[in-house]
């Protein structure tokens, strides 16, 4: 299978236990995260106004989500007036079933596909096969995750978790390809010629979008490898799957993102290729060109203020890349197609904070920061996750702890008591509620001292 | 407008997102784009386009003829039809568009560029007379690319700023490449594998 | 200057020690130091577990505590970031006073070092010490060298630094309960990072991670001890 949608399976914290055993799984991501984390600190490094940058990107964000139906509509009239189709869709299945009827209404049995998340969210893939529509992946993270018959487990690369031993091993299996070693220009190359044909016979691609300009009408799809230039160009019907927070009001803010988001992504100054389109030129590129506008929990998140920042995300992975938590428990721990912090907050704002193993997620994290410092939108990730707990509500044992630890902490008398208490049955209750047996599966608990601090204090002043 | 009465979907989801900013109002905005400090912007854009292994030559207008041979080589080339006929070398063809079932006919194809961008290496294509169409510069393996100093902007926010309108483009910067094996960049993969540029001084 | 020891709850409770430290500490560089006995916890626990009223509560009783003080110090970089980043938010008025003048140890005798006061002060302490960054320092309130500056100053002390110092030791308060598999993860790699400088001692800015620290070391049997970085700068000042 591939796609993978939104909705994990079960609570983070059962679902890493799986995810914690896999050493080659863990080695892998170790290796590629930290690699990358030292050429974006250099990327970042070069900029001079990067930290204004992100302020300005911020803002712009914020704007353009407090004006959304009216930009939205804005965009609707410049695609059309340009010759191109918008669809609305209120959740997966009905963008699921717009894509499927596009492909349908031209007699297409198959499609070429444009590395997406959001058709990964919307699992898409699986839903035109149950129809009988073949969708090919092209980018090549995505073509080793759908040959693998993996999940995706991280936003920019969704193969991360395999290394270029397995992905030699995959290729060898599943395209008989001649591969002498694991050079990973030679598994490119590979990919390369067994996409080569396929590219130039497509008649249909299905992509996402980096963004789109309210002002002018343009979609823009950043990339690295050139698939994305073939399916833009050489199929005669291009579908277009957009989550509505995508939109921005002036093309002038362009410029944010094409500064922020390949430094903060691939570490590079600029990416490749990027396509931007505006609804259809003649003799140029697809005649048919659709835009299908996906809410799908977006309107939910957009509807409370002090975590609607997390709506500015640009998908470009750089807290995924920094986060201790992600490095180790790797991206399928989240079971959504976001993971890492990113995901660990929009996921379960997306399906609604009562979805009782998606609510997990904001757990998933020691609160260490690096996100935030990183984030080119400046989402103040460790901010919204403690929002986000309280929104989650506290289960009932753990809720006794803590209240009982805060009616304690509330008195100094209590709390002097509740001192004595935790030195008889060297617990660390009520400092640390929780299972103690958490603490002790891999940890010693503190010898405790004969007297507390302001005991001593007492005694010697 | 019609179509609002007859898409429920479109209803829905304006209703919902107007519902979910009640109470909020915009903050009007005021940006200024960002300028990328430069001494020198041809230098540093020769420079960062070398980096990501474009193959990059300055001269002067003159001897460009002789050079563009010379990075043809023996490979069928199709040249893009807005370009000076003075530039075209004998035996290339002007061609406004390859199609699928040409791909493998023209090494290379030989184009301007709408502009160039010293802070990133990038060229970027308008698809302008003097660049073809977007399979020109897509299908043949090999990308040659002429660019005037004149045409080489600092930063960005000059580009964008200079693209307004432009409905299609193409931004360019280095071959195609690919991160996807553990992160690490490799070049060549569905796009042209090799890019040279070709910086133009005016004529004294 | 009058200053009141925040010496946070987990030093209260299981770490005296590192309060009566700062303490010396602090009277070594000039300070009178006090101590309220009405203060217990800021609050920070309860507000990253989902418990907003709690921490909301306990963070009003804190602010009204420290609000008259002339300065309140702390040898927490996670409580004085607490303090200063969600008092003003939780307590108001209150909690933005009192969170103006509450400083981290590190941060705060570096700039009364910098005004040229506590100048007799002359630290000693023997052995390898290998430094150990907190994130909610680091981050929260921007200390970065200032602490191992402050080490650097200690007569007979070796600083160890790792390369992975910015990176999270997996502690996290009740992350730490609640997901122990990858708490543990991250501990692991930070212990092995910090063995293998050879030092004889992990030293920090708070208890906190320290303990989370130290257990591991416990559980591995390593000869690695940790000591808050208080009573490394007390060293000296007894």
């Amino acid at each position: 299978m591939s796609g993978g949608g939104i909705t994990p399976s079960d609570r983070f914290e059962k679902a890493v236990k799986l995810t914690l055993a896999d050493g080659q799984m863990r080695a892998n991501l170790r290796h590629a995260t930290t690699t990358i984390r030292r050429k974006r600190q250099r990327a970042q490094d070069e900029v001079p106004d990067w930290q204004e940058l992100r302020d300005r990107a911020a803002r712009m964000k914020d704007d353009a989500h407090a004006r959304l139906p009216e930009l939205l509509i804005q965009l609707e009239e410049r695609v059309q007036d340009a010759g191109g189709r918008v669809h609305w869709a209120r959740d997966a299945a009905e963008a699921r079933e717009i894509v499927a009827a596009i492909a349908a209404g031209y007699g297409l049995n198959r499609v070429v596909k444009v590395k997406s998340m959001t058709t990964d969210e919307i699992e898409l893939n699986d839903f035109l096969a149950s129809r009988g529509i073949a969708a090919v992946e092209t980018d090549l993270a995505e073509l080793i995750c759908q040959l693998a018959g993996d999940r995706p487990s991280h936003i920019l690369v969704p193969a991360i978790h395999r290394n270029r031993r397995e992905i030699q091993e995959l290729f060898r299996r599943t395209l008989g390809a001649d591969l002498p070693t694991d050079n990973p220009a030679e598994l490119a190359e590979a990919a390369r010629l067994h996409l080569r044909r396929t590219f130039l016979a497509a008649e249909m691609a299905v992509s996402g979008a980096n963004f789109a300009v309210a002002e002018t009408g343009t979609v823009a799809v950043v990339e690295s490898e050139g698939n994305g230039r073939m399916c833009l160009t050489l199929p005669r019907v291009l579908a277009t799957v957009m989550g509505v927070e995508k939109v921005f009001p002036l093309w002038s803010d362009v410029e944010l993102m094409l500064r922020l988001l390949p430094r903060s992504s691939t570490a590079e100054r600029m990416n490749p290729y990027t396509s931007f389109w505006t609804g259809v030129r003649p003799g140029d590129g697809p005649q048919e060109f659709h835009l299908i506008l996906l809410d799908n929990g977006r309107s939910r998140v957009l509807a409370d203020p002090s975590t609607r920042e997390t709506l500015r995300c640009i998908r470009c992975s750089a807290c995924l890349n920094v986060c201790p938590v992600y490095e180790r428990a790797g991206g399928h721990a989240y079971g959504s197609v976001y993971p890492g912090p990113i995901g660990a907050i929009l996921t379960p704002q997306l399906l609604g904070m009562e979805h009782g193993e998606a609510n997990s997620l904001p757990g998933a994290s020691s609160l260490c920061g690096a996100c935030l410092e990183v984030c080119p939108v400046k989402i103040d990730i460790p901010r919204i996750l403690v929002e986000l707990r309280a929104k989650a509500g506290v289960k009932p044992a753990e809720s006794a702890g803590l209240k009982a630890a805060a009616w304690a902490m509330a008195s100094p008398r209590r709390f002097e008591a509740a001192i004595r208490w935790a030195r008889r049955g060297r617990g660390l209750a009520p400092l640390l509620p929780g299972p103690l047996s958490g603490w002790l599966q891999g940890r010693d608990l503190p010898e405790m001292p004969a007297r507390s601090f302001r005991e001593e204090w007492r005694r010697s002043r | 407008m019609e179509a609002e009465s007859v898409n429920p979907s479109r209803d829905a989801i304006l209703a919902r997102l107007r519902e979910a900013l009640e109470g909020s109002s915009p903050r009007p905005r005021q940006d200024e784009p960002g300028a990328w400090p430069t001494p020198d912007p041809v230098a540093e854009f020769a420079e960062k386009a070398a980096e990501y292994r474009a193959r990059v030559w300055r001269g002067c207008q003159a001897d460009a003829p002789a050079r563009l041979a010379e990075v043809i080589g023996a490979g069928r080339a199709a040249v893009a039809p807005g370009l000076d006929t003075h530039l075209i070398p004998p035996g290339a063809e002007v061609r406004s568009r390859i199609r699928p079932v040409e791909a493998e006919t023209y090494a290379a194809a030989v184009t301007g560029c709408r502009l160039a961008i010293a802070e990133t290496g990038t060229i970027v294509l308008d698809h302008g007379p003097d660049q073809g169409t977007r399979s020109l510069t897509l299908l043949p393996d090999h990308h040659i690319c002429l660019v005037r100093t004149d045409q080489i902007v600092a930063g960005v926010a000059e580009a964008v700023a200079a693209l307004k309108g432009a409905g299609l483009q193409t931004w360019i910067s280095g071959p195609s490449a690919t991160s996807d094996i553990e992160l690490i960049r490799v070049e060549g993969v569905h796009g042209p594998r090799r890019l040279d540029i070709l910086i133009l001084e005016p004529d004294a | 200057m009058r200053v009141q020891l925040f010496v946070t709850c987990l030093n209260d409770a299981v770490f005296p020690k590192v309060g009566l430290a700062t303490a010396r500490v602090l009277e070594a560089v000039g300070c009178r130091v006090e101590f309220d006995e009405r203060q217990v916890c800021c609050g920070q626990m309860h507000l990253n577990s989902g418990d907003e009223a709690s921490g909301r509560d306990l963070a009003v009783r804190m602010a009204e505590v420290f609000a008259e003080a002339e300065a309140v110090v702390s040898p927490s970089g996670s409580c004085v970031a607490m303090a200063r980043h969600f008092w003003p938010k939780l307590a108001g008025d209150t909690g933005r006073i009192a969170a103006q003048k509450t400083f981290e140890l590190s941060e705060f005798l570096t700039h009364r070092l910098a005004q040229g006061l506590g100048r007799g002060w002359t630290p000693e302490f023997a052995g390898r010490v290998a430094w150990h960054s907190s994130c909610h320092g680091r981050r929260g309130l921007g200390l970065l060298d200032q602490p191992k500056a402050l080490l650097r100053q200690v007569r007979g002390l070796e600083l160890l630094e790792i390369e992975s110092e910015d990176q999270c030791c997996g502690f996290g308060g009740t992350f730490s309960v609640k997901n122990p598999d990858v708490s543990l993860a991250m501990m692991d790699d930070k212990l092995d990072a910090l063995e293998a400088t050879g030092a004889e001692w992990i030293t920090g800015t708070d208890s906190s991670c320290l303990m989370h620290l130290a257990g591991g070391l416990s559980r591995r049997g390593s000869r690695l001890k940790t000591i808050h970085l208080a009573e490394i700068l007390a060293g000296g000042a007894d």
